[in-house]
């Protein structure tokens, strides 16, 4: 997979969970364990999953918030997993990211202006004048007014905040954007307009985006192809058309039933996935999904099942699909 | 009669910048045993109506200023407070968004559960246990003995949500309020929730008003709907009145702009332009004059009232849209 901008390879991010007066290691929580992924340019991986099933701690993995415990993260080609701060600091500025709530994360002492700025002056881009006309360029980009950047963050409504966080994330022209369920926090009116600004600076950038949300209908929009997580593993990858009209596993199916369609003559009885999502610490044996999955066989609590491939860029970590097992992925 | 009638119901608060009305001359029906859904971004009037039919507006800032609201042929607007105490809790329940903050996270589940039994059922601690743990039973909740001991951090987001509605169904109540019941959780635990309510309703014969933002939400659960803008009914009729023959651009908006599975992919979503206004400088005339794509100049100078359209549905509550404009489009 040579055209890959980013790969991921047997990525683990396992948190030590530390208890008594000693802080001793008792157990680890596996946030993420064993995902491979790739993202090409200028495509949209979409990453969807519950609450808790480590979307989230990928997404900054691989901004290297945090440091992964084992894997591979590659780069156009360069390996950034072990890189030190001062080393990645080229690589930062092609991978950016835009995080669900914007008021937490825009300073709210800092004018529009020195938000946008601030990525220009630390990568060392042009001189005042011309970081000056960047960020009105950048406000244009996103759709708000030029006088925008004397105000602070307070006086913007949440839609608008989040364009300023998209603004700041597109200031250094960067390649791939990481969005953090980008949308969740927007009113419906709001959401569309979003999600439209970030489809159109796509095509305008060439920008890969890895798009997490909790919202399969929101995803399943934005996306090219869809990357189902549960309980810090991937279990499904597909185009996004066909994992919506052929789940290959049970998981998926779940997830999709579970949606409420905003048709009411569509309203019919539907199997409902039962329970919770458990916890990492102490995941359920074998395939983690065995005890909640509706056609869960006796073999499902001993081994963990391999990656198969359903169709050509389908893949399933499912027993029921066992019998087409993936070379590489 | 109808179990609960609103009538002309409008309040206001005391803010900062001046009296604002946060909601205007709302009015509605609930029939015994219908489930009505409040649709609305956020800011438009939704939790504001059921926390007056509650009578829980905040004091001493918020206050209903016109209208009645009519539970069973007793007007709740002109009770006093310990009149109110009797009728909340017993005749209406309320289920809140967010299950943690909902429980006081320093008691058990069984005291919480309790106090509201031994108010209005019965003072006898055994009886009320045993009411208790037969409601707990009901929601779902298994083991609900080891459940009434244990404290809201113990249980799940779902579980949490389980035990506030175990709260306000414990005394069999007339009409059930709930605010975004399912807002706060992932979708496969919506679908468990939403289930519930519907069983429940079935079992106890009681009306739902189910506020959400949720449009898929609506078109799964509802009988009748009232689409809210700023703080007034934009339209309201049967759930096929609302999404099959939408009368009103704000509801046409709304519905467009959802992406929704079977759409086509990385598509330009049809948006709602600009954002719900602030209620200290609402538009005058009708309140969606500045967002809507058919406003005309008399928009913005004559208020519409909510006018009866041709009766579609065979249900009670007729549709009904606030447009000036609602017979051209």
């Amino acid at each position: 997979m040579s055209s890959s901008l980013l790969a991921v390879e047997n990525l683990r991010m396992h948190f030590p969970v530390r208890e008594g007066v000693l802080m001793r290691t008792t157990a680890y929580n596996k946030a993420v364990d064993d995902v491979s992924l790739t993202i090409s340019p200028g495509e949209t991986l979409g990453l969807v999953g519950e609450s808790g099933c480590g979307k989230s701690t990928l997404g900054r993995c691989i901004v290297r918030l945090y440091n992964p415990t084992s894997g591979q993260i590659r780069f156009d080609e360069t390996d950034i997993t072990n890189l030190t701060q001062r080393a990645l600091l080229p690589y930062r500025q092609h991978i950016q990211m835009i995080f669900q709530d914007p008021m937490e994360s825009l300073n709210a002492r800092h004018s529009i202006g020195d938000i946008l700025e601030e990525p220009l002056i630390i990568h060392k881009q042009g001189n005042a004048g011309e970081r000056a006309r960047r960020v009105t360029e950048l406000l244009d980009l996103v759709g708000l007014p030029t006088r925008s950047r004397t105000r602070y963050p307070f006086e913007f409504s949440g839609g608008q905040r989040q364009r300023i966080g998209i603004a700041r994330a597109i200031a250094l022209r960067p390649r791939l954007i990481i969005c953090d369920e980008p949308v969740s926090a927007l009113d419906v009116s709001i959401q569309s307009q979003i999600l439209n600004l970030l489809i159109q600076l796509q095509k305008e950038m060439n920008l890969a985006y890895l798009f997490i949300a909790h919202d399969l209908s929101v995803v399943k929009h934005i996306s090219d192809r869809i990357s189902v997580m549960y309980l810090g593993r991937i279990v499904e990858t597909a185009e996004s058309e066909k994992l919506y009209r052929s789940p290959a596993h049970p998981y998926t199916r779940s997830l999709i039933s579970a949606i409420p369609v905003p048709d009411p003559k569509k309203r019919s009885p539907r199997p409902t996935l039962g329970g919770d999502v458990p916890s990492p610490i102490n995941p359920p044996s074998g395939c983690a999904f065995h005890p909640r999955c509706p056609d869960c066989l006796p073999s499902c609590s001993g081994e963990p099942p391999d990656i198969s491939v359903v169709a050509s860029e389908h893949y399933v970590r499912c027993v029921l699909h066992s019998d087409s097992p993936a070379q590489t992925l | 009669m109808s179990l609960l009638d609103v009538n002309n119901l409008s309040c206001e608060f005391d803010t900062d910048e001046g009296r604002v009305r946060a909601i205007d001359e709302v009015s509605f029906s609930i029939e015994a045993g219908e489930t009505l859904g409040i649709v609305g971004e956020s800011g438009c009037g939704k939790s504001v109506t059921a926390l007056s039919i509650m009578r829980l507006l905040p004091q001493p800032m918020g206050k209903i200023v016109k209208g009645s609201v009519t539970l069973n042929g007793q007007d709740l607007t002109s009770l006093n407070h310990q009149t109110m105490e009797t009728i909340r809790g017993k005749q209406i329940g309320m289920v809140f968004q967010e299950p943690m903050t909902a429980l006081n996270p320093v008691h058990t589940i069984g005291k919480q559960l309790l106090e509201g039994i031994l108010l209005h059922e019965t003072q006898n601690i055994s009886s009320a246990t045993a009411l208790a743990m037969e409601i707990l039973e009901k929601v779902g909740i298994p083991s609900p003995d080891i459940r009434m001991g244990e404290f809201p951090h113990q249980l799940s987001g779902g579980m949490r949500q389980r035990v506030v509605i175990a709260m306000a169904l414990a005394c069999k109540p007339t009409l059930l309020i709930a605010d975004e019941p399912t807002t706060a959780l992932d979708v496969t635990v919506q679908a468990q929730i939403l289930d519930l309510l519907e069983e429940l309703q079935n079992d106890l014969g009681m009306a739902v008003i189910l506020i959400t933002h949720d449009l898929g939400v609506i078109a799964e659960a509802c009988d009748n709907v009232i689409v809210m803008y700023a703080g007034r009914v934009a339209e309201t009729g049967s759930v096929y009145d609302i999404f099959d023959h939408s009368k009103h651009p704000y509801t046409k908006g709304l519905l467009a702009s959802i992406p929704r599975l079977d759409s086509i992919p990385k598509t330009v979503l049809p948006v709602i332009e600009g954002i719900v206004p602030g209620l200290q400088d609402l538009p005058s005339g009708c309140r969606f004059s500045d967002r809507c794509t058919f406003s005309r100049p008399f928009c913005t100078s004559q208020t519409p009232s909510l006018a009866a359209t041709f009766n579609v549905s065979t249900t009670a509550q007729s549709h009904r849209v606030a447009c000036l404009r609602w017979q051209e489009l």
